[in-house]
């Protein structure tokens, strides 16, 4: 099996629903002919045309108005925000219209659209370039939220995404484009290249919205978590040498509550990492979901390890961002309570 | 130069107030038929003054002149004449089932009726609006059932939208009409979009956005001109300039200068003004957009200059923030009189029939209201199943809402 970075596993997803369904159309800014800030669209103009495949202005709106409008005659747009820092202009577009259009007009009109960004930090990107906005989304009645860990379900997923009826939107941890990372920033990162999860098959597969893969079976405790922190979460459970079991959610609405209920009473121990805010952020709700659905098995309190309630800074990064030794911390203090 | 220390800031106003004398002289009018008409595939800088006259076709003496006249039949215009009729009926029935307590809301189109009643006329089958809150000439003029609209507005059981949208705000694929939003300006970009998906597909149908004066200051409507002239979209850029957002005055959103119109100047967009009130005016204009889009000409931009008589909504009162007798003072006119007047001039029409007319619609409509109340009001009656409230919002049920739909018992 050919081993593919995350972008190119991204790219690939792209390709192949493009071959395979002439009403899939990709835009966004710098998209067409430069193929994208971060090349995921690389070539896509140059195969499938520029009716298929072009730049957009910088206008967010725009991009997901526009793209609203498209799903509504019957294309399936797939469009990227260059990065989810810019994703609040098209908020209005995102959370009012893409996430109801089927619910209000009653199946007359919908929305399959894909809106495409790379969320997260980890990569010097300062306080707009590293945000974290998922709870923005799971909180509004109509959208899906993915986020992938890997290159094989980046692809597995973008191309389920594409093919669902509803607005997904695709969150992908930038940090982990070229190379998982397991939050040392100053040890080298293996390239996906060397990486098993890099291997990423030839043309047409999905990976099913609404399922979480566990990365690490255990016993001791349960860890929920995503995208990038998936890779933080198992550097703590090493290091630590605790036996905990992680949970990498990969789609969190809707959310496969029945993996992680199944295996917070099998450990009674609950440990959930994000690299978003803590406050309000995605973990609360899982935390409530774990209390409602595991208070009986329940051995120690639910835990959060999350970013800090202050925007995303520059210089202090690595203080912001939740390591493997906050993780290591919690799960710790989780196994001792 | 005056004053040139202390800056002052400027916030626009309109002439008059409550109590004062309407004043309308800052409308300048172009004489009927005065206007030229260019080809569609006219080079958009060489008309660059339409954006600032206003095409007319009915004169004073309710005759058609001009070069924007004659398309239309004696028959198209009586059924134009009809379709404006029901419509304000329609109205009148409605906002007083509001009053009644059978609904929460409406919203009326008072004296703007031309409007959207002439454009559908331009359309063809499969084209799509994206419409605001005050375009339901749209659906009356394509033959929608009004007892579907009614329906709607009650939120009863035969409500195509299962109560989950606000009255008025109606949805129908087949009759061209996208789904209305409560967050004004949002389908205007849509439309743009949904122009370039046709234009990708290389099909043939095209778009029209619609959108009030006020909400022109919304970013959405910017990005829609960008979008718009950057690909070249199949889509009429409507703006309807009824004089007031809800209190606030055109100039608020406008500034002092300039028009509605000129806004597409910037984009390249050919853009024009048109007589609102007059029915020929409007369907001629909306005609040679139409063509424009549909010869891959790309978008035009139409103002339609018109004035709200009525209130914004059922929730509000004008008399608040303009004078009473505003509306008497438009120079425009009322457009069902006009186009009344026309069809006597041509002696197609009386008096007597107009008055017949009025008396078969008011029948038609109450019929339709009867057929309508026996679904259901908002609060009586047959309404929709509180399980609807769960389905729709994907295309198939998550399991977070498949249990919210247990834990409420339905
Ligand atoms: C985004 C948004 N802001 C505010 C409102 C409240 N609102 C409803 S109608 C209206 C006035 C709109 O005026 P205009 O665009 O001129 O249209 P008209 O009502 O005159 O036809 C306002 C402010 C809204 N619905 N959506």
């Amino acid at each position: 099996m050919p081993r593919r970075t995350m972008i190119e596993a991204i790219r690939d997803a792209m390709d192949v629903s493009m071959r395979r369904d002439d009403n899939v159309v990709v835009f966004g800014e710098d998209v067409g002919f430069f193929g994208g800030v971060f090349r995921c669209t690389q070539g896509l103009q140059a195969k499938y045309g520029k009716s298929r495949c072009f730049d957009a202005p910088i206008n967010e709106s725009g991009i997901v108005g526009s793209a609203i409008g498209m799903a509504a005659y019957g294309l399936k747009p797939c469009v990227e925000i260059q990065f989810a820092d810019y994703m609040y202009p098209a908020y209005d577009q995102l959370t009012q219209e893409a996430a109801r259009l089927r619910y209000r007009s009653n199946g007359d009109f919908t929305c399959p659209i894909v809106v495409r960004m790379p969320t997260g930090g980890g990569i010097f990107g300062g306080q707009t370039h590293s945000q974290s906005p998922e709870a923005l989304f799971t909180h509004v009645s109509g959208l899906k939220t993915v986020v992938p860990s890997n290159p094989h379900d980046a692809k597995g997923l973008l191309i389920a995404a594409i093919e669902d009826p509803d607005p997904v939107i695709f969150l992908e941890p930038k940090r982990l484009y070229n190379g998982p990372f397991d939050g040392h920033h100053g040890r080298p990162v293996t390239p996906w290249s060397k990486h098993e999860l890099g291997e990423v098959a030839d043309g047409h597969y999905t990976v099913p919205l609404g399922k979480a893969a566990i990365r690490r079976a255990g016993s001791a405790v349960t860890v929920l978590a995503y995208g990038t922190m998936v890779y933080v979460a198992q550097a703590a459970a090493e290091e630590t040498g605790i036996d905990a079991e992680i949970i990498d959610l990969r789609t969190l609405l809707p959310l496969d509550l029945d993996t992680i209920v199944a295996s917070v009473k099998k450990t009674g121990r609950c440990v959930i990492v994000h690299e978003a805010t803590l406050t309000s952020g995605f973990g609360a709700e899982l935390s409530a979901l774990v209390q409602e659905n595991c208070f009986y098995h329940l051995q120690a309190p639910v835990a959060r390890v999350a970013g800090w309630d202050t925007p995303y800074p520059h210089a202090q990064e690595w203080d912001y961002f939740p390591g493997p030794a906050r993780v290591g911390r919690a799960l710790v203090e989780t196994m001792e309570a | 130069m005056a004053d040139a220390g202390m800056l002052r800031f400027h916030v626009p106003e309109p002439e008059v107030r409550p109590g004062g004398a309407p004043d309308f002289s800052n409308v300048t009018l172009a004489p009927a038929g005065s206007v030229p008409r260019p080809d569609i595939d006219v080079d958009p800088r060489t008309i660059r003054d339409m954006a600032f006259s206003i095409i007319r076709v009915l004169n004073r003496d309710g005759e058609a002149v001009g070069p924007w006249a004659g398309l239309l039949s004696s028959e198209e215009l009586l059924e134009g004449l009809r379709h404006m009729m029901t419509l304000r009926t329609f109205d009148a029935r409605m906002q007083m089932a509001q009053r009644q307590g059978k609904t929460s809301f409406y919203m009326q189109h008072l004296g703007e009726e031309a409007v959207s009643c002439a454009f559908r006329k331009a359309l063809e089958p499969g084209d799509m609006n994206f419409p605001t809150y005050r375009q339901a000439g749209l659906l009356i003029a394509d033959g929608y059932p009004m007892v579907t609209m009614m329906n709607q507005i009650y939120s009863n059981e035969a409500d195509p939208l299962k109560g989950r949208q606000l009255p008025i705000m109606y949805s129908s694929k087949e009759h061209g009409f996208f789904s209305i939003s409560g967050n004004l300006a949002t389908q205007y970009i849509q439309a743009v979009g949904w122009a370039m998906a046709s234009a990708i597909s290389n099909d043939s149908k095209i778009a029209a956005a619609w959108i009030g004066d006020g909400s022109t200051a919304e970013s959405d409507f910017h990005s829609a001109l960008v979008f718009a002239s950057t690909y070249k979209a199949p889509v009429v850029l409507n703006v309807v300039n009824n004089q007031w957002a809800i209190s606030t005055f055109q100039g608020i959103a406008r500034g002092g200068s300039g028009t509605f119109a000129a806004r597409g100047l910037g984009f390249g967009i050919p853009s024009l003004r048109v007589d609102g009130n007059d029915y020929l005016a409007v369907h001629a204009v909306a005609k040679w957009a139409a063509e424009r889009a549909r010869s891959n000409l790309g978008p035009t931009l139409v103002e339609y200059v018109t004035y709200r008589a009525g209130a914004h909504s059922s929730s509000d009162d004008p008399s608040a923030y303009r004078p009473k007798t505003e509306s008497d003072a438009w120079p425009l006119g009322d457009p069902v009189m006009r186009l009344k007047n026309h069809l006597i001039q041509l002696g197609v029409w009386s008096d007597e029939r107009h008055a017949q007319a009025e008396a078969e619609i008011l029948d038609t409509v109450i019929a339709a209201q009867k057929e309508a109340e026996s679904h259901g009001t908002l609060h009586a009656g047959g309404k929709p199943s509180t399980r609807e409230m769960f389905e729709g919002v994907f295309a198939e049920m998550p399991a977070h809402l498949r249990r919210q739909r247990q834990q409420a018992g339905v």
